[in-house]
């Protein structure tokens, strides 16, 4: 294999979570770098302001509070719930993003599909960057780029969820997006939105597709179908996927 | 025997993967379903019956180098380095480079390699997928440790 130049790595914090970038290639700590960094983390940011269920002033929550309509929100509000329509249809109501709430109420809560959606957004920025490959992650939901097929891929390690210290699996990826689902560090935020209860039966799902939008929609899905998570990612078009169940075992879907 | 075992059956979890990952659950029940993985004792190493493998013992441990496996993007070829009945590095030898056009497109051009026996450390990773890495979590995931070592 060929030996290169570890790539560069920048980090900074948005929408609670960390945002990792590594550069490789012509572009990765001189001008050009630095302000196409700046505009993802701008962007991130922004989208954060108008969806972020953590604000009480967030678009998403007055939404979801009634106290405006979708109309008074910015489009990409329209965008978002259009996506959610789509993935709930999909995945059979498992996932929704109005989730029943704790006092049986239903709450709006876009986040499983904001993430994925804002870090293929804000990659564009990215992409833009000539002879220079990428990998951002958002909180460990990660989309990459390389643009010699020569060229070594990025090597993307899943955490193991059980023990977080050790990888359950390596992926290789030239192009693409990775997400994983699981509650190894928040807790149980996740529901089945038919039951709305949290999964069981399923550690993590971990799902490669062309987008990062499709790739953590589908594996927030997944995950809410506990053990059919493998037989449902089976029926999704154009998708890989690693499931990893609570004794450690793993089900490899390619 | 126990560590030749356990070798054995990490380096035929990796080879069940690349002859079979359509669908493939790693584990001992899988292991059990290829013959034709290398063998093993006592620290050197010997050709499996499905040929082409190769093994050489250096300071950080053994490798083993698997035979070219035919995928639907091409051949595949993986390289493992054991030390002490644990397998510490997969690399990719060969990946396929026929249809470049559908590498480039498709994101899925390459077999995941599920490792349980390996130590996070020694594992060579660019980036970490996992269940929502906080802020708060940052400073002791691995995804931190990664970046505090690369950062210019």
């Amino acid at each position: 294999m060929i030996i290169t130049k570890p790539p560069t790595r920048h980090v900074e914090h948005v929408m609670g979570m960390p945002i990792s970038l590594a550069l490789r290639g012509r572009h990765t700590d001189d001008t050009a770098a630095r302000s196409a960094w700046a505009a993802v983390l701008d962007e991130l940011r922004e989208v954060d302001r108008v969806f972020s269920t953590y604000r009480a002033d967030s678009f998403v929550s007055r939404l979801g509070r009634g106290e405006i309509t979708v109309t008074d929100c910015p489009p990409e509000v329209a965008e978002v719930l259009a996506l959610g329509d789509r993935a709930d249809r999909e995945s059979g109501g498992a996932f929704r993003v109005w989730r029943p709430g704790m006092d049986g109420e239903p709450v709006l809560d876009t986040d499983g599909v904001v993430k994925g959606w804002a870090a293929e957004r804000a990659a564009v920025h990215l992409r833009a960057l000539p002879a220079t490959d990428f990998c951002l992650s958002a909180g460990g939901d990660l989309v990459c780029r390389t643009l010699d097929p020569d060229a070594d891929p990025w090597r993307i390690g899943v955490e193991h969820p059980i023990d977080p210290t050790r990888l359950v699996a390596v992926i290789p990826v030239h192009s693409g997006a990775v997400a994983t689902s699981g509650t190894t560090h928040r807790g149980a935020h996740l529901v089945d939105a038919r039951t709305g209860l949290p999964p069981y039966g399923v550690a993590s799902v971990t799902v490669i597709a062309d987008s990062l939008t499709w790739a953590d929609i589908d594996a927030t899905a997944a995950y809410a179908h506990g053990p059919a998570a493998a037989d449902w990612l089976r029926t999704r078009p154009d998708r890989d996927a690693l499931v990893v169940w609570p004794d450690g075992t793993t089900t490899v879907i390619q | 025997m126990k560590r030749i075992a356990m070798w054995g059956l990490g380096t035929l979890t990796a080879l069940v993967l690349l002859f079979g990952y359509h669908t493939s659950t790693s584990g001992a029940t899988n292991a059990t379903t290829v013959a034709t993985g290398p063998t093993t004792a006592g620290g050197s190493t010997s050709g499996g019956a499905s040929g082409g493998t190769s093994g050489s013992t250096t300071t950080g441990g053994t490798t083993v180098t698997g035979p070219a496996a035919d995928t639907r993007w091409g051949p595949v070829q993986v390289r493992l380095t054991v030390a002490d009945g644990k397998i510490t590095n997969v690399d990719v030898v060969q990946y396929p480079t026929e249809n470049r056009k559908d590498q480039q497109i498709n994101a899925r051009a390459l077999p995941i390699l599920t490792q349980e026996t390996l130590a996070a450390q020694s594992a060579d990773i660019d980036m970490v997928s996992g269940a929502t890495v906080t802020s708060e979590g940052y400073v002791e995931s691995l995804q931190g440790a990664i970046d505090q070592a690369g950062l210019s």
